[in-house]
C-alpha cells in the first residue's frame, strides 16, 4: 500500500518533470548551442581559427551579462579541414549534437558540399567567409546568411581595379579550377566581355598542388598581359609569383580574397611585393571593428586573423536574431536577419532574401614592405 | 616579318623546352629511388614520396638553424644537403627493415598496402611533429651573375637541377655498372635465389638499394624546394605519384627509363600547357602513359619478363 503510493508520486513526478522540459518558447535545451565549423587544421587552418576566436570573444562578453534571454551559450567546435568529403561530417555531427545555429563553414566548396544537411535540419548557417555565389544566388539554402560579399561582387571589384585604377587593359585570368577560384575567374570573364572594358587575352585552369608553374608562367609571359587575375587560394598564388619573379616577368599580380592572407607573404617572401589582393572591406573607421580587435589582443595576445572582422559580426547578427525573435527555429531567426539592422565590425547590416548581407563590400589590398594594407 | 615571327615562335618553344625539362628533370630524381626498389625486390614502394618530403624537411630545419647562425650560405648548402641525405637514407633503411623486409616472403599485395600504410603514416607525423602550414624554404640557390642574361629562359634553380639529374644519373649508372655493390644488386635483380647461393648478402644488397634511393629523393627535396620556395608535409604525395607515373611510363625497373619516362611525362605536361591549355595538362600526361602501356606494357625501356616466382 505504501510502497503503491510511493510508486504513484514517483510517477506524478516523473511526469511533471517531462512536462516542463518541454520546448516553451521554442528552445530545444536550457542552453544555446552555438556550432562553429570550418578548417581548424590543415594548410588552410588559417582562415578557420580566427572565427573560433571570434565566436569566443562575442560568446564569452554574452554569457557574463547573463546569456541571451537567460539561456547560456554552448560552443560546438567541429573541424573540416576546408575539404568537402569531410565537411559532411562535420555537419552531421553538428545536426545530431542538436546544434541551434552555426558559424561557417569558411571554404564555398566545404560550405556546399554541407549544406543540404543543415538545410534538412533546418538550421541556420551563417558563414564569414564563404563567398561562392551558388550559395545564396540558387536559391536552394533558405538557411544560409553570409557576411562577406560573393564572388559575384567581388570580380567586378578585382577587374574594376586593375582595369580602371591600375590602367592595365590586357588580363590574363588564371584558376586553381576549384569550387572557389573557377567561377570567381569566370565572373571576371563575362565582367569584362560584357562591360567591353579590357580584354582577356588569356584564360586557363592550373592544377593545384602541381611542383612547377613555369609553363604557365612563360603562357602569360607570351600573351603580353599585363596584368594576371588569379582565382584561387595561396599556396598556388605564391607559387606562381615566386616562378613569376625567377622568369623575370614583371607584370601585376591581381588577386582574391583566398590569398589575401599573410601566410601568402611569409611563404612568398619577397616575390609577393606588390601583389595586389580583394580582400573584405577595410572597417579601420569602424568603432566596435576596432574594439573587438582590441578584445582579441588582450585574450589571445595576437592581431586577429583573416575573416575575424566577418566572423565576428555574423556571431552577433544570430545572437541577435535569436534574442529578437526569442526562438532558434529558422524562419524566426530569418525574419529578423531579414528586416533588422544590426551593429557589427563590418558595418550596420541586415540580409536581402538570398542572404546576403546588405552594404558589404570588398577593398583591395596591396603587399608592401611584407605586410597587406589597403590602397586608397 | 617572318624572321621576327619565327623566333617569336621559336623563343616560346626554348622557354616550353626548359621548363619541361626541369620539370622532367624534378621527376627524374624522385623517380629513380621507385625504379631502383623496384627492379631488386618487386615492390612499389609508396612511402618513397614522403622520403622526399623528409629530406625537404630536414633540409629545411638545418638551413634555418644554420642560417640564424650566420653561417656561408655554401657551407648550409653542404650541411644542409648532407643532413638531409643522412636523415631521409636512415628513414629509408628503417622502413625497409620494419615495413618491408618481415614480409618479404608474403603475397605481393601484403608489402604494397604496407608501403601505402607507411606513406600515411610518415605524412601525418610530420603533420603533427611539425606544422600543417607552408613553410617559406630559404633561398638556398642564389641567382647567378652569368645567367641573368637568359635567366627568362632557363634560370639558375633550373640550370642547377638539370645538371643535377644528369650528373647523378651518370654516377649511378657507374656505380651499379662496375662497382662490386652494383654488381651484386643486378644479380640479386635477375634472380634473388641463386644471388644467395653465390654468397651475396641480399638483405645487405636490398639495404644498399634503399639508402641510396633515399639519398637521391633527399637531394631532390633540397633542390625543388629551393625550387619551389615552400614546403609542406603533403608535397611527398603529388611529387611521388607523378614520378611513379614517369618510372612506369620509362619502364620500371629500368634506370635510363626512368629519367627518359621523366624527361617525356614533363615536357608533355609543358608543351600541352603551352599549346593547348593548362586545363588539360594532367589529362595529356595520362593519355600518354595510356597509350604506351597499351602499345608496350612493359614501359618504353622496360624488358618483357616473365612473372617472377
Amino acid at each position: 500500500m505504501n510502497l503503491n503510493l510511493s510508486g504513484k508520486i514517483l510517477t506524478t513526478v516523473a511526469g511533471a518533470f517531462i512536462a516542463l522540459s518541454v520546448p516553451v518558447s521554442g528552445f530545444a535545451g536550457d542552453t544555446i548551442k552555438f556550432g562553429v565549423a570550418g578548417p581548424h587544421s590543415g594548410d588552410l587552418a588559417s582562415y578557420g581559427l580566427p572565427s573560433i576566436n571570434a565566436a569566443k570573444l562575442v560568446i564569452d562578453k554574452v554569457n557574463a551579462n547573463g546569456g541571451i534571454n537567460g539561456k547560456q551559450i554552448e560552443m560546438l567546435i567541429e573541424d573540416d579541414v576546408c575539404k568537402p568529403e569531410i565537411s559532411t561530417n562535420t555537419a552531421t555531427k553538428l545536426v545530431s549534437d542538436k546544434v541551434d545555429v552555426v558559424l561557417g563553414h569558411i571554404c564555398s566548396g566545404a560550405t556546399k558540399a554541407a549544406m543540404p544537411i543543415y538545410t534538412d535540419a533546418g538550421i541556420l548557417v551563417m558563414s564569414p567567409s564563404a563567398t561562392s555565389d551558388e550559395l545564396t544566388l540558387s536559391g536552394n539554402y533558405p538557411n544560409f546568411f553570409r557576411t562577406i560579399a560573393p564572388n559575384a561582387a567581388q570580380s567586378p571589384a578585382m577587374v574594376d581595379f586593375a582595369v580602371d585604377k591600375l590602367g592595365l587593359k590586357k588580363v590574363a585570368i588564371i584558376h586553381d579550377k576549384g569550387d572557389y577560384g573557377k567561377p570567381l575567374a569566370e565572373g571576371a570573364k563575362a565582367y569584362i566581355e560584357k562591360t567591353g572594358k579590357g580584354e582577356v587575352v588569356l584564360f586557363e585552369g592550373i592544377t593545384p598542388g602541381a611542383m612547377d608553374y613555369s609553363a604557365i608562367v612563360q603562357k602569360i609571359k607570351r600573351s603580353g598581359a599585363d596584368v594576371v587575375v588569379f582565382g584561387g587560394y595561396h599556396p598556388e598564388a605564391s607559387k606562381i609569383v615566386t616562378i613569376m619573379k625567377k622568369k623575370r616577368l614583371k607584370t601585376t599580380f591581381v588577386s582574391d580574397d583566398g590569398v589575401k592572407d599573410d601566410t601568402f607573404i611569409k611563404v612568398a617572401g619577397k616575390a609577393a611585393e606588390g601583389v595586389y589582393a580583394a580582400g573584405p572591406q577595410d572597417n579601420a573607421t569602424n568603432v566596435m571593428a576596432t574594439e573587438a580587435k582590441e578584445a582579441h589582443k588582450k585574450e589571445f595576445g595576437a592581431d586577429p586573423g583573416a575573416f575575424f572582422e566577418g566572423a565576428y559580426a555574423a556571431t552577433v547578427a544570430m545572437l541577435n536574431a535569436i534574442e529578437k525573435a526569442d526562438s532558434t527555429k529558422l524562419e524566426d531567426l530569418k525574419k529578423v536577419l531579414q528586416t533588422e539592422k544590426v551593429a557589427t565590425p563590418v558595418g550596420s547590416i541586415n540580409f536581402d532574401e538570398n542572404g546576403d548581407a546588405i552594404g558589404v563590400g570588398f577593398s583591395m589590398y596591396v603587399v608592401k614592405d611584407g605586410a597587406y594594407v589597403v590602397v586608397k | 616579318m617572318f624572321q621576327i615571327f619565327f623566333y617569336a615562335v621559336m623563343d616560346y618553344f626554348i622557354e616550353l623546352l626548359f621548363s619541361g625539362l626541369t620539370r622532367g628533370s624534378i621527376y627524374a630524381l624522385i623517380a629513380l629511388g621507385y625504379t631502383m626498389v623496384y627492379g631488386i625486390i618487386g615492390l612499389i614502394n609508396f612511402a618513397h614520396g614522403e622520403i622526399y618530403m623528409i629530406g625537404a624537411f630536414t633540409a629545411f630545419i638545418v638551413a634555418t638553424v644554420l642560417s640564424i647562425y650566420g653561417f656561408p650560405l655554401l657551407s648550409i648548402v653542404i650541411i644542409a644537403g648532407v643532413a638531409a641525405v643522412v636523415w631521409s637514407s636512415s628513414y629509408g633503411y628503417t622502413i625497409e627493415k620494419i615495413a618491408y623486409k618481415p614480409l618479404r616472403h608474403a603475397p605481393r599485395l601484403s608489402p604494397l598496402i604496407s608501403a601505402i600504410g607507411m606513406s600515411i603514416f610518415l605524412q601525418n607525423y610530420v603533420l603533427l611533429a611539425q606544422t600543417s602550414d607552408f613553410l617559406p624554404f630559404p633561398t638556398l640557390i642564389p641567382d647567378f651573375e652569368f645567367m641573368e642574361p637568359i635567366a627568362h629562359i632557363v634560370g639558375t634553380t633550373d640550370l642547377i637541377i638539370l645538371v643535377t639529374t644528369v650528373v647523378v644519373m651518370v654516377i649511378l649508372t657507374i656505380i651499379i655498372k662496375f662497382s662490386k655493390i652494383g654488381k651484386a644488386m643486378r644479380a640479386t635483380a635477375q634472380d634473388r635465389t641463386m644471388a644467395t647461393l653465390v654468397g651475396i648478402n641480399v638483405n645487405n644488397v636490398i639495404s644498399a638499394t634503399f639508402i641510396v634511393g633515399s639519398s637521391l629523393a633527399a637531394i631532390g627535396g633540397l633542390l625543388i624546394a629551393s625550387h619551389i620556395g615552400q614546403i609542406n608535409f603533403y608535397i611527398g604525395f603529388i611529387a611521388g605519384i607523378k614520378a611513379f607515373t614517369a618510372a612506369v611510363l620509362g619502364g620500371i625497373g629500368s634506370i635510363p627509363g626512368a629519367v627518359l619516362g621523366s624527361l617525356i611525362l614533363g615536357l608533355t605536361e609543358s608543351f600541352a600547357t603551352g599549346y593547348v591549355s593548362s586545363d588539360y595538362e594532367d589529362v595529356f600526361a595520362f593519355s600518354l602513359l595510356v597509350l604506351i602501356l597499351i602499345f608496350k606494357p612493359s614501359g618504353l625501356l622496360g624488358k618483357a619478363t616473365n612473372q617472377k616466382v
